[in-house]
């Protein structure tokens, strides 16, 4: 924990609990009294709604998970039974299938956020590191689970990321066997997959918990990307942080619940209403959209294995973005020749997740006869992909190390308070002092 | 409040009157507190019966399959079920005790089948004591005796010694024809 307990036991069983298992001391200093810098904008509010949908599909994969019957025969029938009979079965599935999607879009905000601010920096590298091992396990849990449903785009999606490991070469086709368990993708593949589609989330949990702890030891990062000089910089997480991160999850939820109520397939592929035919491969098969960017640099590399080192090279980046970067400085507010380069990068991810859904060979730009350049036409998704992957890769190894060394950042503030306290004018007359200590 | 700044307002709170922050507070927890227990009933009611599941609760069966003194077991809503063809010796048995003081769950026999069906006998294959399925023609009253814990029922079904508190309950079924119910 940042700074001594300052948990003062009430009554006569909680000093008897804390001289013991000192639990209720634990959850003051980590939910209560737990200095916060007083300057966290919005996007420092998506932990907070990321730890809630990780909890909402657990308890929604628990239930499911009453209902689903994992074999070839039985699995397409039983989502659409829970759908369909099980009581409240359609919202719960609902919740389910788009939390998925929820989870990613509120993980994707929380890694850019980490990225424009700098929160991997010294002293956060294992904040960071740990952050990647949960995406890591998010995106493994979450290709488990679109198998269990047995539509055609479950089916055909597994049997092509399965035979991505085959191109690792002398080991990937044992390693591809091994996961089968079976000469195909077939009912002992799909029995394992729910088997590790139950226990990754639990793991996640696990690893969420050492990432919670490695955010409390230097404390939160802020958007001016200072260390907290005093305690006139925080503020305790409650009730400002509980309260700003209960106002951001009622408006994520709104947004949740308008895709569960009105649109729950909006976000699925309809390909995934047919149940799974090994004979029969669907005209196109994409992932869900939160794995588009990688589906396009994996497709932009002509090179089996190539493609699969340039996709899983795309995840392995980030675990060492900490010592590619040399800046010093770690928020990009004051960096803004990297705040114009980080603003392309964004761009570049979405352009890759368009890249990913779209047949490699249809025109980026309808009706236009691009030249033949190489092996495919300028003006097709192919080379877009090469161009966006070109870049994603660039960013984080020449632009991230080169202009952390070249660049002249902006004046840093002196500290978090300094604006807003140090300057007469902008304090009101009539505000309360220490407004921290309100209730 | 100690150190307040010069023209500060006095603290709402220090009167102990409720204001306009205490009013929010509330109202937020009362809002959590309604939307968990609103999703907490779906999240339990899911291990209800499903939709399809009470669809086929109800079955229908042929009685011509059965002879007199014979029993046969369907299985209905899981469980088992006895269609029992009754002989006249076993309806006169049962009638005959009707009275006879000795019942723990007192009830007629008469009240046990539909009326001018006596020799059919539907019953619920159960034993009432802890849901053991009693064997048919067992006992010392010829009706069936349940070899888990030994209760023993007569000829029509009625509890007559054992742990088992009631008699054997007979499920909500019609005659669709002479030969044909519908259970359920």
């Amino acid at each position: 924990m940042a700074g001594p307990s300052t948990y003062e036991p009430k009554s006569g069983f909680e000093r008897w609990l804390d001289t013991r298992l000192p639990i209720v001391r634990f959850g003051y200093d980590t939910i209560v009294s737990f200095p916060t810098p007083k300057n966290l904008n919005y996007w420092w509010t998506f932990g907070g709604i990321l730890a809630l949908m990780l909890g909402i599909q657990i308890v929604t994969g628990i239930v499911l998970a009453m209902h689903y019957a994992p074999h070839v025969d039985l699995a397409f029938d039983s989502i659409q039974r829970i759908k369909r009979d099980v009581n409240y079965g359609w919202l719960i599935q609902g919740l389910h299938a788009t939390g998925a999607s929820m989870f990613f879009l509120a993980v994707y905000i929380h890694m850019f956020r980490g990225l424009y601010y700098g929160s991997y920096k010294a002293p956060r590298e294992v904040l960071w590191l740990l952050g990647c091992v949960i995406y890591l396990l998010m995106i493994a849990t979450a290709f488990f689970g679109y198998v269990l449903p047995w539509g055609q785009m479950s089916f055909h999606g597994a049997v092509v990321i399965t035979n991505l490991i085959g191109s690792i070469p002398v080991i990937g086709p044992h390693i591809t066997t091994l996961l089968w368990g079976g000469f195909a993708l077939d009912n002992p593949t799909l029995n394992r997959f729910f088997s590790l589609h139950y226990l990754l989330p639990f793991v996640i949990a696990g690893v969420v918990a050492l990432h919670i702890w490695a955010l409390h030891v230097p404390g939160n990062g802020n958007p001016k990307g200072i260390e907290v000089k005093s305690k006139d910089d925080t503020v305790p997480f409650h009730p400002y942080y509980t309260v700003k991160d209960s106002f951001a999850i009622s408006v994520f939820l709104l947004m949740y619940g308008a895709f569960v109520f009105y649109a729950p397939d909006a976000l699925g592929d309809a390909a995934n209403y047919i149940k799974a035919n090994p004979l029969v491969t669907p005209q196109h098969i994409v992932p869900e959209w939160y794995l588009l960017p990688f589906y396009a640099i994996l497709r932009a590399v002509p090179d089996k294995l190539m493609g699969v080192i340039a996709m899983f090279g795309a995840i392995g980046t980030l675990f060492v973005l900490p010592w590619l970067d040399t800046s010093k400085v770690r928020s990009m507010r004051y960096r803004p020749a990297m705040r114009l380069w980080f603003l392309i990068f964004v761009l570049d991810c979405i352009i890759l997740g368009f890249c990913g859904a779209r047949a490699p060979d249809d025109a980026v730009i309808a009706g236009l006869a691009g030249p033949q350049f190489l092996d495919a036409n300028l003006n097709s998704f192919v080379w877009l992909s090469r161009i966006a992957s070109l870049y994603y890769f660039v960013y984080f190894w020449v632009i991230t190390p080169v202009m952390g060394l070249t660049e002249t950042p902006l004046p840093i503030p002196e500290g978090i308070s300094e604006p807003v306290l140090s300057h007469p004018a902008v304090t009101p007359a009539g505000a309360v002092s220490s407004p921290e200590k309100r209730g | 409040m100690a150190n307040t700044v010069v023209g500060a307002n006095p603290d709402p709170h220090a009167s102990g009157d409720p204001n306009r922050r205490d009013f929010i507070h509330i109202a937020t927890l009362a809002a959590a507190a309604g939307a968990v227990g609103g999703l907490a009933w779906p999240l339990i009611d899911q291990m209800n019966p499903a939709g399809d599941t009470l669809a086929l609760a109800s079955i229908e069966f042929d009685l011509s399959k059965v002879e007199p003194g014979q029993q046969v077991v369907v299985k209905w809503r899981g469980k088992p079920l006895f269609v029992r063809h009754r002989t006249p010796e076993q309806i006169a048995a049962a009638i005959k005790d009707d009275n006879s003081g000795g019942l723990k769950d007192p009830q007629t026999d008469e009240a046990r089948h539909k009326p001018g069906k006596a020799e059919w006998l539907i019953l619920v294959g159960t034993c009432t004591h802890l849901g053991c399925v009693p064997t048919v023609g067992g006992g010392e009253y010829g009706g069936w005796f349940c070899p888990c814990h030994g209760s023993t029922y007569d000829t029509s079904g009625r509890i007559r010694s054992g742990p088992a508190p009631k008699n054997l309950e007979v499920p909500t079924y019609a005659f669709l024809s002479d030969t044909k119910i519908k259970v359920g």
